[in-house]
């Protein structure tokens, strides 16, 4: 493990074209990430998310993507995200290959992807016409019972990149609060990137809660404030009330570009994002 | 009382269904009020999942998203996202399963993918999250929509999530454990499934609505059942209840977030 600034975590580990899986349902949300993933102009990028969010709306609309794997393409409580129906219904401003499954497909994938298995299993895609739609949702006999269940191929992400509220200086992190399905990506992951709220000398005993061991995480990097505006349980709360305002920034082309130029690319790094965020309100 | 919204109506008369004690998992929108109306009135031991993992929460304030920090910080556990399909939705642990959607046909089926061809959409929807399997495997669901010819439609443009699929029976030879849509409930009424066929049919009106408001709002011939039932308006302590939790909630959302520093 290193401890990197974020920039260089990922200039190493996110190439363009590569399958890069930022998760955190919810919660925990790697958007500083995202933002450096655009700023550092990544294309071809297969992105994978159940939740695409704002992050994956952002970097949809920048055109680092032309695939996408997903569950549920929405923005929260609020409706539909704009750059990323752009990009499905009229191709801008690049077309986006998209691979759709349920929560509980993707979930059964991510799990498989976790042990190296080639495929998820589940009781599942029953009724529905996802199969019809997405070659890639199959069905198997169970040999004991001759039982159909639903099959779908393992999620192996080159990189998967979470956020944390801490980890420690050997690489350590610790996770609190809804978890989603981020241990499972990580495990998956061939090369996972930590962005955390504190970096700390030494963690609390876990007991049951989430720790990712130091030695399978390849890079950790500070970066206070990374999941906003989705949230860090016990650093800040989720801003439902930016979530909001997206819709407005995102419904058309130029609006949604000026905000990014503004507050994304016009801003050398996180701390720059929030403070210019800071200075518009 | 007589002065109510047509959503408090829904709400009221969804909650009313929710037996105290049920495990419940939860969408965002009319049914978290609903889930919530019914917790804080009638059935203070209902188990309400929302598929963030978070289990047995009992939130203060409405959430925006189906994992805001109210939801993890008022739960009995939350579990990863994994266990919330496989443990608790496969394994049948799920009484009532709410769901929404942009369409719904006459067999209870739901589509919440996309308006037009797949391939092409004209309007591309959010998509199934855990709506497939909840329809599957909940015990039973409850669908919740706003009636109009466009959402109580002849043919959906997509099936994302299986009710009574054809009729007569073929949901249960198709696989699908839980007993499919048994309530859909909409602003003028609810629809109930008819024992034969599977057809949806009015069984149910709100005070003051009319059989042909009703057809009015939906997108086929609506069957119509031998008796309609009158569902009595709000009661007092059922609107003041809900009221105050949406007034909670606005001042919650109200709140300015500090930026981290």
């Amino acid at each position: 493990m290193k401890l990197l600034p974020l920039a260089e975590a990922i200039a190493r580990h996110v190439g363009d074209g590569a399958c890069v899986a930022l998760e955190g349902f919810t919660h925990l949300i790697p958007f500083a990430a995202g933002h450096e993933i655009i700023r550092q102009g990544r294309r071809g990028l297969h992105l994978v998310r159940m939740t695409p969010d704002l992050v994956y709306d952002q970097m949809i609309g920048m055109g680092c993507a032309s695939r996408l794997t997903f569950s549920w393409g929405g923005n929260p409580g609020v409706g539909s995200l704009h750059r990323l129906r752009d990009a499905v219904e009229r191709q801008w401003p690049a077309p986006l290959a998209i691979d759709e499954h349920t929560h509980a497909g993707m979930a059964a994938a991510y799990c498989a992807g976790a042990a190296r298995l080639p495929f998820g299993i589940l009781r599942g895609y029953l009724g529905t016409d996802l199969p019809a739609a997405n070659p890639r949702i199959r069905s198997v006999e169970c040999p004991f019972t001759g039982e159909r269940l639903a099959a779908v191929p393992a999620i192996n992400p080159d990189v998967t990149i979470l956020h944390a509220q801490r980890a420690d200086r050997r690489g350590n992190v610790a996770i609190e609060g809804i978890v989603g399905a981020q241990r499972e990506a990580a495990f998956a992951a061939r090369a996972v990137i930590v962005t955390v709220e504190e970096i700390v000398e030494e963690l609390p005993p876990a007991m049951n809660g989430i720790v990712l061991p130091h030695w399978m995480v390849s890079a950790v990097a500070h970066c206070p404030g990374g999941a906003y505006p989705s949230y860090a349980q016990g650093c800040y709360a989720r801003d439902n009330g930016f979530y909001q305002r997206w819709d407005v920034i995102a419904r058309d082309r130029e609006g949604f570009l000026a905000w990014m130029q503004r507050h994304v690319l016009g801003s050398r790094d996180h701390a720059g994002f929030l403070a210019s965020l800071r200075e518009a309100a | 009382m007589s002065d109510w919204t047509r959503d408090e109506m829904m709400t009221v008369a969804a909650a009313r269904l929710l037996r105290d004690g049920c495990v419940c998992f939860v969408g965002i929108g009319l049914p978290s009020a609903a889930c919530n109306l019914a917790r804080l009135t009638h059935a203070p031991d209902i188990v309400l999942i929302y598929e963030s993992g978070t289990v047995g929460t009992r939130p203060n304030v409405l959430p925006l998203s189906i994992g805001d920090g109210e939801l993890a910080e008022t739960a009995a556990c939350i579990v990863p996202l994994p266990e919330v399909f496989s443990y608790l939705l496969q394994a049948g642990r799920v009484d009532v399963g709410f769901l929404g959607a942009a369409q719904v046909d006459r067999y209870g089926n739901l589509n919440s993918t996309v308006i037009g061809h797949y391939d092409t959409p004209a309007t591309r929807l959010p998509g199934a999250g855990g709506a497939t399997e909840i329809a599957a495997h909940a015990r039973q669901t409850f669908v919740m929509i706003k009636a109009t010819p466009r959402s109580l439609v002849a043919q959906l443009d997509f099936r994302t999530s299986g009710g009574f699929l054809e009729g007569r029976g073929s949901r249960a030879r198709s696989g699908m454990r839980g007993t499919g849509p048994q309530v859909v409930i909409t602003d003028f009424g609810t629809l109930t499934p008819a024992p034969a066929t599977d057809e949806l049919q009015l069984t149910a009106l709100y005070h003051g609505v009319s059989v042909e408001e009703a057809r009015a709002a939906v997108g086929w011939p609506l069957a119509v059942a031998g008796e309609i039932a009158t569902i009595p308006p709000p009661t007092l302590i059922e609107l003041e209840t809900l009221r105050a939790l949406h007034a909670r909630t606005r001042e919650a959302h109200r709140r300015p977030v500090h930026l981290p520093a």
